[in-house]
């Protein structure tokens, strides 16, 4: 295997930014059930797909490349078939793809996940240093949002979670200004490169790769690495034996037994319906409104 | 940057993946576009594969080919409402080392044909779909413009294996827009149950041997079509098919056809307790020979349903996209070897193969057959059918009348479903020289 992803002799002239997209292939969360019985997820015969936030990442990465230059990789941990996930994301635009695949990595916890990816970003930037690593906010399968996060502090990266849009980029002063989605508003945050950018779904469109970006993905071969190839030498830290975390019990949620029921009086004056919600609220609970004359006896 | 290839192949059904296969094993430079999601992510088919054509293509197919049943048996079935009529014929000699045919999963096995493909060496792109054909100034086809950005992509030929509906080649003007009485609109549902219900429901030995009925008669209310009952491994395949043009005409839906077949009281206990896990539709080109638009063109080779080779009467479609993309492809080889430009003239070697096989014989043997079942519609899918039916009942329900009597009964049902003896003789007449 060569260094170099593609196998060509890799251009001295390179400008721009060396930007890697993780993103995983996960099971089609719309064709997804779970077993009644065994409350398993059944993903027997489920059509895969790119984990969709991981999408707008790779979009993300794509238009920073096209603006300042430079090289998308994309990089996914997963078995041989997440190849699939590789090609589409090469056929979208993406200039070189890497696959680490191994058993070792089988039963990975988000823990394992992030260890497995970031020693693969290390490879990565010995060719050339990575600039800016994208994940999606979270995945559709394990909903944790914990990968990417694990990577930037593995890693020693600034991490930029949430991201809703990219205000500015100065390759000059290696600067990224971005718009963070936060509780209650939203951080404008300034951070030097290299540095990890969670995004938020609806931040771009996805674009429809041209037919050269498809011949190109149905020719190009995706690298597959083992956990060796891609770096790693412990293996304890891989797969089931480096994830702390257990599944203790899967279980589908009881439906909600009854019903919301809707408050609305003749007159609509807000002391009306607080009235009728408080008489709602003791016709079902007797012993609230016993407690609370006491109280206010008392 | 413009691309080059040998054979451009639109369409990733049975014509295009044997056209494309077959170039590309012989070291052609192949490029296959499909507009759906996946290689044949649109295809649709009853379906039963038929060895010899792909046998043709890839011998050892039975190697790794997702195959459900070899078909043991085939039954024919007349329906009235409440009964029906059948033949059966049942050979223990189908059970051999190289079964004849097979039924499949149609999601699985083009999955699987397209891998075969690519393996061989062609370039595989999907969710892209063909928008144009691109001309020179002598207005020989020399490539193709799809709604992706980019191109056009330039190939020696364009192989046309777009399927019934042939958009490509109508938008530029190779063939006709397709008529609603040539083409037949069936719908399909799969029914999953267990290995062993299957096996018992139809009589099977293991869970490699099936049964194939097809249905005539009430099935289609008296339009102009069949329905079919196929077995897979742990499903049943049911479905029924009928003229557009009847469809406009009488104002029957598709799937109102299908709960009708599957409520028959021959049917319903075949499929009891099962799942129903797949619906589709699909257009069937039933022009026959009649309708076979113009094939070859400088620079363009139509194969498969986009050339309307459906043999309606014998079921067979699948094995005649394969037979045809296999002969354009060996027209093509032998053209690209010999360095010779592959204009109309050029392309005779695939006019000629194809007149010089079972294809265009059996397609020509039927040409009359489409237009003489459409004329007598009313006859041959309504009234006979009922006739026999009730004459069959008249026949065996004992009940104190003599067997004269009853013969002389039976022979008035015929007689009567049609007014006359002269009008059933003329049916005869007609329908024997339809089929000679």
């Amino acid at each position: 295997m060569s260094d170099d992803l593609t196998g060509n002799p890799a251009p001295d002239s390179f400008k721009g930014l060396n930007i890697v997209v993780c993103l995983k292939q996960v099971p089609d969360s719309a064709q997804i059930r779970v077993h009644p019985v065994t409350n398993t997820i059944m993903r027997q015969g489920v059509p895969t797909i790119i984990n969709p936030y991981d999408l707008f990442a790779l979009e993300e990465a794509l238009r920073l490349r096209d603006q300042y230059g430079g090289q998308v990789t994309a990089l996914c941990m997963g078995p041989p078939m997440a190849e699939d996930a590789l090609r589409r994301a090469l056929s979208l635009g993406a200039d070189k793809a890497v696959l680490i695949t191994d058993r070792r990595f089988a039963g990975s916890d988000t823990l394992a996940t992030s260890f497995a990816l970031s020693t693969a970003l290390t490879t990565i930037g010995q060719e050339r240093p990575v600039d800016v690593v994208f994940t999606g906010k979270q995945t559709i399968d394990g909903d944790t949002a914990q990968v990417g996060p694990g990577i930037a502090r593995r890693l020693g990266l600034n991490q930029l979670t949430y991201v809703a849009a990219i205000d500015s980029l100065d390759l000059a002063r290696r600067e990224i200004v971005v718009r963070r989605r936060a509780e209650g508003g939203v951080q404008v945050l300034q951070s030097k490169l290299p540095c990890l950018i969670t995004v938020m779904e609806g931040i771009n469109d996805l674009r429809r790769g041209s037919i050269h970006d498809m011949l190109r993905a149905a020719r190009a071969n995706v690298t597959v690495w083992s956990a060796e190839q891609a770096g790693v030498t412990n293996p304890m830290m891989c797969g089931l034996r480096g994830s702390p975390t257990v599944v203790k019990k899967v279980f589908a949620p009881s439906p909600r037994s009854e019903p919301a029921e809707m408050v609305t009086t003749e007159a609509k004056r807000p002391a009306q319906v607080a009235e009728a919600v408080l008489d709602l609220l003791f016709a079902r609970n007797p012993k609230l409104e016993a407690d609370l004359t006491a109280r206010k006896g008392a | 940057m413009s691309e080059h290839f040998d054979a451009i192949v639109v369409g990733a059904g049975p014509s295009g993946n044997a056209a494309s296969y077959t170039m590309a094993k012989a070291g052609l430079s192949v490029l296959q576009i499909d507009r759906g999601e996946y290689p044949g992510s649109k295809n649709v088919q009853g379906a039963i594969l038929y060895a010899d054509a792909l046998e043709k293509i890839i011998p050892d197919f039975r190697d790794d080919a997702p195959l459900e049943r070899h078909v043991v048996e085939q039954r024919i079935w007349v329906l009235d409402d409440r009964a029906h009529t059948g033949s059966h014929y049942r050979s223990d000699d189908f059970n051999e080392e190289r079964p004849n045919r097979y039924t499949i999963l149609r999601a699985q096995f083009d999955k699987w044909f397209s891998k075969k493909v690519r393996e061989a060496g062609a370039l595989v792109i999907t969710e892209t779909t063909v928008t144009g054909l691109v001309r020179n100034e002598a207005g020989a086809v020399i490539g193709i413009q799809t709604d992706r950005e980019g191109g056009p992509i330039f190939a020696k030929v364009v192989v046309l294996a777009e399927g019934v509906n042939g958009l490509v080649a109508q938008r530029a003007g190779l063939r006709p827009e397709l008529k609603t009485n040539h083409v037949a609109l069936a719908v399909k549902e799969t029914h999953f149950l267990t290995e062993e219900k299957v096996r018992e429901r139809f009589n099977l030995n293991g869970e490699e041997d099936g049964v194939v009925i097809e249905v005539l008669g009430s099935v289609t209310s008296g339009m102009v079509g069949t329905g079919f009952l196929y077995t897979n491994k742990e499903s049943i395949s049911i479905g029924v098919g009928c003229l557009v043009s009847d469809y406009a005409e009488t104002g029957m839906a598709p799937y109102e056809l299908l709960d009708r077949f599957k409520r028959h009281p021959s049917v319903a206990p075949l499929l009891r307790g099962s799942e129903m896990k797949e619906y589709v539709a699909h257009l069937i080109p039933e022009g026959g020979y009649n309708a076979i638009p113009k094939l070859t063109g400088d620079g363009w080779v139509i194969v498969g349903d986009a050339g309307q080779f459906v043999n309606a009467v014998h079921r067979e479609g699948s094995n005649l996209a394969m037979t045809t993309g296999r002969m354009a492809a060996e027209a093509i080889i032998a053209l690209r070897k010999a360095d010779v430009p592959i204009t109309e003239a050029a392309l005779k070697l695939y006019r000629d193969a194809l007149a010089d096989s079972f294809v265009m014989k059996d397609m020509k043997k039927y040409r009359h057959l489409p237009g003489t079942l459409e004329r007598n519609r009313d006859a041959l899918f309504g009234a006979y059918p009922k006739a026999l039916s009730s004459a069959l009942q008249t026949l065996f329900r004992v009940d104190g009348v003599a067997k004269r009597d009853k013969e002389r009964e039976m022979l008035g049902i015929v007689k009567k479903s049609r007014g006359s003896w002269w009008a059933v003789a003329t049916d005869m007449f007609k329908l024997a020289r339809a089929w000679r």
